[in-house]
């Protein structure tokens, strides 16, 4: 991360990793062990994919045909996605999830920075104890706090609109956190030197802090969007009206309100639907991806 | 204004939109769950007090509460130690030196990118009772009747499994990242020399590849855990807590905001439940922590 | 000029400066001299404004600047790392200075390609500090204080991450920068050498105290302590015991080129080593508990290993020193 690119020696030879062969030397290449793996590894690997794929092929069949043959792509046809994209309203559905994820997004981006800079680089008192405020609400469950949040929601007004969607989520320790590790990897001079050159805080922040630690705000920026994307039981709570839902519970009423057999792959193709936008932004972020995920993992 | 105190108000000024939003929306609700929990609400939510503290015990011996604790307890059970086996065993097996690791590792990657309504909806698609494809295939219904009547997810016995089987079909793609990464920066030498000393694969994956690994189980462990301490999306589509009368699938996330739950419209239940589901958290990260910490073992 | 009045800097309760006051004329190349943990980059940091004084005033020109933060002090510092920003360029790097105070694009290039050209760094202004050896960014880190063209130059032990070729070379270009330049130096280092020969006055320090300013020829002629007495000068000043060659409570110190092999003289040591370096020869003896060394043309007879020897110690050459305090005394 920001470490990576203020030790800027040239790079020594690639340093071999274990998962080079985490299991066989160079001795398992050929000869049972290693065909037994292959099969192991192609039987899970079926079972993975085994509910996309069914998923898949049954969205892209007429209704009334999708159980003849359930692993057979035939009859295909798209028209079962067209009806789950009007009857399932995703088209306003993913614009409402959207919305929500980019304000979730940008705000906590904000306001992690911010705090994690004072964190970081300033001097105040009680430290520790706003630093123990941030830590405890890591302790406290998203579910516990939901109740008293709805009727908060309630009581301003904000049911059934954006900002009560995303209202409780515009702050995160664990970005504040996770930015103010990164944050003091930055060497003391570095800030020392912009102080002489006559940068105040702010402008460090813009012209050379933010910049150092690109790669891990757009790992924050990946995890954030995608764990607003992905909530189910807050928009849940709070939205009555249809037009409101989020791409996820739009799903769940899209679920529950077709009741014909020849239609009911609707909500199967509605479920490809919701899913593929979050695939491809994350494949096209893999690496943000990882670096997000394994922020707490390593090195405890 | 002196320096000191400029760099102060700074601080704060930056400290602050974090700290508005997690009090408003983290610690203010923890608060007035605790005390809203002693009372009861109608669904016009109107308050009263009752028993006042007792009511916390009452709950927390209540037949309800006690089978939803034992029914997360039970899935967390189910999906904890599978999920972190099966990430580890994969990401073991799926290493460099085999041909097309590429093709396993992104296929074991990809339910990362599924939403909780996603997954689960996928998932009822293969297992509903009628409309249902395993259902549906008539030699596996021979041999497993339970597929068609009730259903995996109608039948008491094997419900919460089935859920369970789907959770961890979710989770895998995010366990599978996070242990491939932790295995990359095991330093390759460590396996070397445990070779030259005549280790075969299994010896050296026990003494040498879990050791090491060890923070990053430990923190997908924890991860896991309190994931499923915390289903809610899943039962929601899958089962709606039950079958009934059995409620073999109402867990206490479930017990507070499920559609289907007693709790429902009486906020003065849903905050005990909820401030109970916080203690039990509590003691469970800590029991982990304490635990699993013991276990992992630091440096290299 | 530079004014420290009475300054004392106490962190967490060690005192790191201890009541220095120290007056550095305009144009002085003044070297803040010391072992490491004496207290020459923090008194070199509060000067800059990165610390502030627990007391005393700190003066630059006629402005108490205490409470006036580094960017309006008119001083400009070079940090032992570099400190350079790594994402930008050279020229980036060089011009940021002027861009914080919002100097035209225009004059900032104009001021920017000068410096760099002053530095021999015209060509490398595209790159990355990253693609630059250690001497080269020690210019870039250099270039950027100079195009502030600053009253005062902090420089906190530039040389001590160069090798000895490019250290020596870059001390020429240093006291050639400073000579073109209307600024006042101030240069801290824990390397004598640098000290004695870039320096037009040396600041010795040792526990947060400061022990002597001078020229560095007075420094080196009459150091003002036995700790500035065997800090400077390689290899360092004899101290001999109280009493052994004056009575009374005196340690009488004497550089080794003084002294002299007499086998009359009461004074004995026996020899321990002998060191051949070519141009002259360093003979090392026990006199008591005491080590000495003896510094001796080369083509002189030296004593064997083991040989008692007697030692001339010239009435003329001898620093006296109180054997309580240490301080000089001047007869």
């Amino acid at each position: 991360m920001a470490a990576e690119m203020i030790a800027t020696e040239a790079q020594g030879p690639r340093r071999a990793r274990a998962d080079d062969t985490a299991i066989g030397m160079d001795t398992v290449r050929r000869g049972w062990p290693m065909v037994l793996r292959y099969l192991l590894l192609a039987f899970v690997a079926a079972m993975v994919l085994l509910p996309v794929y069914t998923t898949l092929v049954a969205a892209l069949k007429p209704g009334g045909k999708v159980l003849d043959r359930p692993f057979v792509p035939e009859h295909l046809t798209l028209q079962v996605f067209r009806d789950a994209w009007t009857e399932g309203r995703l088209g306003r559905y993913l614009l409402n999830s959207t919305v929500v994820a980019v304000v979730i997004t940008t705000t906590q981006l904000v306001t992690s920075v911010l705090a994690a800079y004072a964190f970081a680089f300033l001097r105040f008192p009680l430290k520790t104890f706003w630093f123990a405020v941030f830590l405890s609400t890591l302790l406290v469950p998203l579910e516990t706090t939901l109740v008293v949040n709805r009727r908060t929601v309630d009581s301003l007004g904000w049911l059934n609109t954006y900002q009560g969607l995303a209202v409780p989520f515009l702050a995160t320790a664990f970005g504040t956190f996770l930015m103010r590790q990164v944050f003091m990897q930055i060497p003391k001079e570095l800030r020392e030197a912009a102080e002489m050159d006559g940068l105040g805080h702010l402008g460090f922040l813009r012209e050379v802090a933010l910049p150092l630690v690109r790669p891990t705000l757009g790992a924050l920026a990946l995890f954030s969007f995608l764990a607003s994307w992905n909530q189910y039981l807050w928009p849940n709570l709070i939205t009555t009206e249809e037009d409101m839902n989020t791409v996820q519970t739009g799903l769940r009423l899209l679920n529950s309100s077709v009741p014909d057999i020849e239609r009911f792959n609707v909500p199967i193709a509605g479920t490809i639907i919701a899913a593929l936008p979050i695939a491809l932004v994350l494949i096209a972020f893999q690496r943000q991806l990882v670096r997000g995920l394994t922020a707490g993992a390593v090195k405890g | 204004m002196s320096r000191r105190l400029r760099e102060w108000s700074l601080a704060f000024a930056m400290l602050a939109p974090s700290v508005v939003v997690l009090v408003a929306f983290v610690l203010y609700p923890l608060v007035r769950a605790i005390w809203l929990g002693r009372q009861r609400c109608d669904a016009l939510a109107n308050c009263y007090r009752t028993n006042g503290w007792q009511q916390y015990i009452d709950v927390a011996q209540s037949r309800e509460f006690q089978h939803a604790l034992w029914v997360t307890v039970k899935f967390a059970l189910l999906t904890v130690p599978a999920g972190v086996a099966l990430g580890l065993g994969l990401a073991v097996l799926a290493d460099r030196q085999l041909r097309g690791f590429r093709f396993f590792r992104t296929v074991f990657s990809s339910t990362v990118a599924t939403s909780v309504a996603v997954a689960s909806l996928m998932w009822l698609f293969l297992l509903q009772p009628s409309r249902g494809v395993l259902a549906n295939i008539d030699w596996l219904n021979s041999l497993f009747p339970v597929l068609k009547s009730p259903g995996l997810l109608n039948d008491p016995g094997t419900a919460l499994t089935s859920v369970a089987v789907s959770s961890i079909w979710a989770n895998l793609g995010f366990t599978f990242i996070v242990v491939t990464a932790g295995l990359q920066s095991i330093p390759r030498e460590l396996q070397e020399s445990a070779y030259v000393d005549g280790a075969g694969p299994w010896r050296r994956f026990t003494n040498v590849t879990v050791p090491m690994l060890s923070p990053t189980l430990v923190f997908v462990a924890v991860v896991l855990t309190s994931r499923a301490f915390q289903a809610y999306g899943e039962i929601d589509l899958l089962t709606n807590g039950g079958p009934v009368p059995q409620d073999s699938t109402t867990t206490i996330t479930y017990l507070i905001y499920g559609s289907s739950s007693i709790a429902k419209s009486d906020a003065g239940l849903q905050s005990s439940v909820a401030v109970l589901l916080f203690v039990v958290l509590l003691i469970v990260s800590g029991l982990q922590l304490r635990g699993l910490g013991k276990r992992v073992h630091y440096g290299s | 000029m530079v004014r420290l009045d009475s300054i004392t800097k106490i962190f967490d309760g060690v005192t790191a400066v201890d009541d220095v006051s120290l007056e550095v004329a305009d144009h002085d190349f003044m070297i803040l001299l010391g072992p490491s943990g004496c207290g020459k980059s923090t008194l070199l940091r509060i000067v800059a404004g990165l610390e502030m004084p627990t007391s005393g005033d700190v003066i630059i020109g006629d402005t108490r600047v205490n409470d006036i933060e580094p960017k309006r002090r008119d001083v400009a510092m070079v940090f032992q790392s570099y400190a350079l920003y790594p994402h930008k360029t050279v020229r980036a790097n060089i011009e940021f200075p002027l861009k914080v105070r919002k100097v035209d694009k225009a004059t900032r290039a104009a001021e920017a390609e000068h410096a760099a050209e002053a530095l021999g760094l015209t060509e490398y202004l595209g790159r990355k500090p990253g693609q630059l050896s250690g001497g080269q960014r020690q210019r870039v880190a250099l270039a950027r204080a100079i195009v502030r063209r600053p009253a005062v130059f902090c420089m906190d032990e530039p040389l001590s991450n160069l090798d000895a070729k490019l250290r020596s070379e870059t001390r020429a270009e240093l006291v050639a920068l400073h000579q073109r330049l209307d600024s006042t130096f101030l240069y801290v280092t824990h390397d004598q050498v640098e000290a004695m020969t870039m320096g037009s006055h040396v600041a010795v320090m040792s526990r947060g105290r400061l022990e002597q300013v001078g020229s560095p020829s007075e420094v080196y002629a009459k150091p003002a302590s036995v700790f500035v007495a065997q800090f400077i000068g390689t290899p360092p000043m004899n101290i001999l015991p109280a009493g052994l060659v004056e009575p009374g409570d005196v340690l009488v110190g004497v550089r080794p080129e003084h002294l002299g092999v007499d086998d009359a003289s009461p004074v004995r040591g026996r020899v321990t080593l002998v060191e051949h370096l070519g141009h002259e020869t360093l003979v090392h003896l026990r006199v008591g508990e005491t080590p000495v060394v003896v510094r001796t043309q080369a083509d002189a007879a030296a004593p064997v290993v083991g040989a008692e020897v007697g030692l001339d110690v010239p009435a003329m050459h001898r620093h006296r020193f109180d054997a309580v305090s240490g301080r000089r005394i001047d007869t």
